[in-house]
């Protein structure tokens, strides 16, 4: 049994250790907000934070995560990611919405290291999420907006 | 040319609206009563919430006793935000507050009428049927409402849920609890109701919020792939090698059977066909479906397509439009042969597109499960009355059966028209007994992708000894996808010898006048034989446009002229490019407005610094029975060393009509023209071995933030009639990079991708 804390609870699992933190989270403890896209870590919909690190939970086994810090979509609660979802609103941002989850939780990952981004920067650490509705330029906006203090 | 625009609108052709006060609300609905139904039989059935084989209605929208208005919605929510649109639309005409509207996306009974949710079509086919019950609704409540204030009706005004005359006021909510209320009105009463002058309306063309977007911002939007039932069972694919024709050997599951919760390997049998040689592994759970898929041997027999090649199919497509004999007639304007015999001179070229993949990030999925004999599909879905007939054959049930439940679609662009993926859960579901739930890998959901064909186009130019244009031949081959899955769709060619796939052949058919013009539409039978053509956003004119506006940039230069007045001298609305109201009121001459206001706006014709250029392309959206009206320019800089491709800026004019919801079509003309800049350069599949062979992120690379252009796009100002938007910003853009990099670097390019270097 794996240990784990997700969004501020203690949970287990009984999955065999390599299983992908992903489908522990969306199919034993049935959050599913994080999405599966491509399993290969490179579409960036199943992004989680692991103590506070934006994660691929496709290519995380759950034996990596034992004993530490797992949030999701769910359980984000920083002011920078609150100020993302307000700001994802305001812009206007999803069309299709099943990338958001993990747009959001990249860019929380981001904004908690670096305030205040330049756009390269936004760019830099977005690059790997892919949009397939290519709403690319309202999340870019969103992250700024919600850089500076916007978006509610 | 068969307008199937006109088969979707002929089934709500003969309308009746009803009203009808049911339990503590107020029912509402529209639809065609068949003969034998009287008016008081249907308002009956509409309030008691049965539909009956005499009326069905296809859209209705409720009242409850506190003012609230529930609006079903029976298209596909797949990222345009279309329940905000058509819910838009029956708000304005109804006098609702907007505050008061809810929606919800509904499920595959019969009284909802045809279910599609494609071709750029909701607004435009919905338009005015919905603007109609908005006002015949409007209408009961007025009048109703007048007759509780005690005043005449034609004095009474009706805006923001209430109904007021003379400083006296009822609330919706009142009339609905008070009223006693049973209103029917006729195809030609409908007809004859006033509809609100644009420059009333409060909610059409003003902004707003989409209902869609909070939940997609916290993680709880429901899609298809979220779906659980209690006992439910994962299935997984095992793919045979080739669409068609393969069949299973043996299956040696040893390996899986040390896997924990691995369940059986079930070879399906599908009486539709659409599968043929399909296993699927059954587990406890989704990863150990997947590592016991890994872990089972399936000997099949590939079908006779199994070495087939992207060159094989683009090289038969060449051979096919280069035959004059070939095809379908589609345009025959003028003497086209004529025009070559005679000719002076003659210029030809190729242009051809490589396959291109759906790749919907959310992967193919569904969950099925019997319950007292009928089968409950959950899967998000646009065309649903297009895989129920299947699902049937498949499961030998009668349709009435089956019921598809509908979630939010995480992307369409045309890969859930077809739901084939329902199949392998139901068989699964029905041989257990138990719910199943099907789940793609992304590798397997490329290679079960009904892809885009490639496609090989031929222009044969014609011109006189003063080096003037007298004619050009256009042939289109391509694999079909409505020849496969769609054969009510096929059009009539128009000399009567033989059937075209519309879709496959749109944008051909454009509205430059030419004095002499043929199109031959070709079905590229290896590519249909090879795989399932499948409609990819923007269809046709996706790579249609990608050659003509490619080409006539080709004859602009060979003309000395410049690329736009060459375009606007064609674009001169004789004949039958006069256009015709309602839908293409204007013709050509709306095309060359948004043409002269993208010239001005993007600066067009001033000095570039080395290595950069400027193109132009236009559009006329998805078809001729319902155009959008498009122009492009992009600014490109090509690397000199690299080559590559830089998309520096987009300008893009838009005149669709009316626009319903205005930050909505703006997010779908941004996303569509970055499909577009994806598909220019950086989206292309290549079938190996009868397969794609591009399957995941690692090989296939849309278009990702760090390549994103600037974007200038700019809606004309107009209250025609609203007309498609979803796909037709995609279009010109292409053709438009294209020209742009020959501006900049000499570079021709006649394929999509466009690649200047191996």
């Amino acid at each position: 049994m794996i240990e784990f804390e997700l969004n501020g609870e203690t949970v287990s699992s009984d999955s065999a250790p390599d299983t992908p933190l992903l489908w522990v989270i969306r199919d034993e403890l049935k959050l599913k907000g994080t999405k599966f896209g491509c399993g290969i870590a490179m579409c960036g919909a199943c992004t989680v934070h692991i103590d506070g690190a934006a994660t691929r939970s496709c290519i995380t086994n759950i034996e990596a995560v034992a004993g530490r810090a797992v949030t999701t979509i769910e359980g984000l609660a920083t002011e920078s990611g609150k100020a993302l979802q307000d700001a994802w609103v305001s812009e206007q941002v999803p069309q299709c919405g099943y990338c958001q989850s993990g747009q959001i939780m990249q860019a929380a990952g981001l904004l908690e290291n670096n305030p205040n981004p330049s756009d390269e920067q936004i760019v830099s650490a977005m690059n790997g999420n892919l949009c397939r509705c290519m709403a690319y330029t309202r999340i870019r906006k969103a992250i700024s907006t919600a850089a500076n203090g916007g978006g509610a | 040319m068969v307008m199937h625009t006109e088969k979707m609108k002929a089934s709500v052709s003969r309308r009746t609206f009803l009203a009808g006060s049911a339990g503590v609300g107020l029912v509402m609905g529209v639809g065609a009563m068949l003969p034998g139904c009287s008016r008081e039989e249907a308002v009956s059935e509409l309030a008691s919430g049965v539909a009956s084989r005499l009326f069905s209605p296809t859209v209705w929208f409720e009242i409850n006793a506190h003012g609230g208005i529930l609006i079903n919605i029976a298209k596909a929510e797949m990222g345009q935000h279309v329940g905000t649109a058509l819910a838009r639309v029956i708000a304005d005409e109804l006098g609702a507050d907007w505050d008061d509207i809810e929606f919800k996306h509904v499920d595959t009974d019969p009284k909802w009428g045809y279910m599609v949710t494609g071709g750029s079509w909701s607004v435009f086919t919905s338009f005015a049927m919905l603007s109609q019950a908005g006002a015949a609704g409007r209408t009961v409540l007025r009048d109703a409402g007048a007759t509780l204030l005690g005043v005449n009706p034609e004095d009474c005004e009706v805006a923001m849920g209430r109904v007021s005359a003379g400083g006296k006021e009822v609330s919706f909510a009142e009339i609905v609890q008070k009223g006693d209320i049973s209103r029917a009105f006729s195809a030609e009463e409908l007809a004859a109701l006033p509809l609100m002058p644009a420059s009333e309306r409060r909610y059409v063309g003003h902004d707003t919020k989409a209902h869609d977007i909070p939940a997609k911002a916290t993680g709880a939007a429901v899609y298809g792939l979220d779906v659980e039932l209690p006992d439910m069972v994962y299935a997984h694919p095992l793919i045979p090698p080739t669409r068609y024709g393969s069949s299973i050997n043996s299956i040696d599951d040893t390996a899986a059977k040390d896997i924990r919760g691995y369940m059986q390997t079930m070879v399906l049998d599908d009486p539709s066909e659409v599968l043929q040689g399909w296993a699927v592994v059954i587990a406890e759970d989704y990863p150990s479906a997947m590592k016991a898929a890994a872990a089972v041997n399936v000997d099949w027999t590939p079908g006779p397509t199994a070495n087939v090649s992207e060159a094989d199919i683009l090289n038969e497509g060449a051979k096919l439009a280069a035959d004059k004999a070939s095809g379908v007639l589609v345009v025959n304007d003028g003497d086209v042969a004529q025009a070559h015999a005679s000719a002076a001179s003659t210029h030809n070229a190729t242009y051809r597109t490589s396959t291109v993949l759906h790749f919907t990030l959310e992967p193919a999925n569904a969950v099925v499960e019997f319950v007292d004999g009928k089968c409950h599909i959950h899967s998000g879905n646009q065309w649903q009355s297009l895989i129920l007939p299947v699902l049937a054959k498949s499961l030998a049930l009668e349709e009435s059966d089956i019921v598809i439940h509908q979630y939010y679609l995480g992307g369409g662009f045309g890969r859930r028209l077809w739901g084939d993926a329902m199949i392998p859960a139901a068989l699964a579901a029905r041989t257990l007994g138990r719910p199943v739930k099907i789940v793609f890998q992304r590798p397997d959901d490329s290679r079960f992708d009904c892809p885009r064909s490639a496609s090989v186009q031929q222009f044969d130019a014609s011109f006189d000894a003063e080096g003037q244009l007298t004619g050009i031949e256009h042939a289109v081959a391509a694999g079909w996808p409505s020849l496969s899955m769609a054969a009510f769709f096929m059009g009539d060619a128009i000399d009567g010898n033989g059937k075209f796939d519309p879709f496959s052949i749109n944008g051909a058919e454009h509205w430059y006048t030419l004095p002499n013009h043929r199109v031959r539409a070709i079905n590229n039978d290896l590519a249909q034989r090879t795989f399932l053509p499948g409609w990819l956003r923007s269809v046709g004119p996706g790579w249609i446009g990608w050659g003509v506006e490619s080409f006539m940039d080709e004859l602009a230069e060979m003309a000395d002229e410049d690329p736009i007045a060459y375009r606007l001298a064609r674009l001169d609305g004789a004949g039958k490019n006069a256009g015709k109201a309602p839908e293409a009121v204007g013709g050509a001459s709306r095309l060359a407005a948004v043409l002269e206001d993208v010239r001005e706006r993007s600066g067009w014709g001033r000095d570039l610094p080395d290595g950069e250029g400027m193109g132009v392309a236009i559009c006329h959206g998805q078809e001729r029975a319902m155009p959008t009206w498009i122009a492009s320019v992009v600014h490109v800089a090509v690397d000199p060393d690299s080559k590559k491709v830089q998309v520096k800026k987009i300008w893009q004019s838009i005149d669709c009509g009316t626009v319903v919801h205005p930050d909505g079509a703006m997010a779908q003309a941004e996303g569509a023209i970055l499909w577009g800049v994806s598909l220019a350069l950086h989206e292309g599949a290549t079938f190996k071995d009868g397969q794609v062979s591009e399957r995941n992120l690692d090989t296939y690379t849309p278009l990702r933030m760090a390549d994103v252009p600037e974007l200038d796009i700019r809606f004309m100002e107009s209250t025609e009639f609203p007309t498609g938007l979803g796909e037709p910003p995609l279009v010109s853009i292409p053709p438009a990079i294209g020209n742009a990099v020959y501006a900049a670097s000499g570079f021709r390019a006649r394929d999509l991708p466009i690649r200047l270097s191996k």
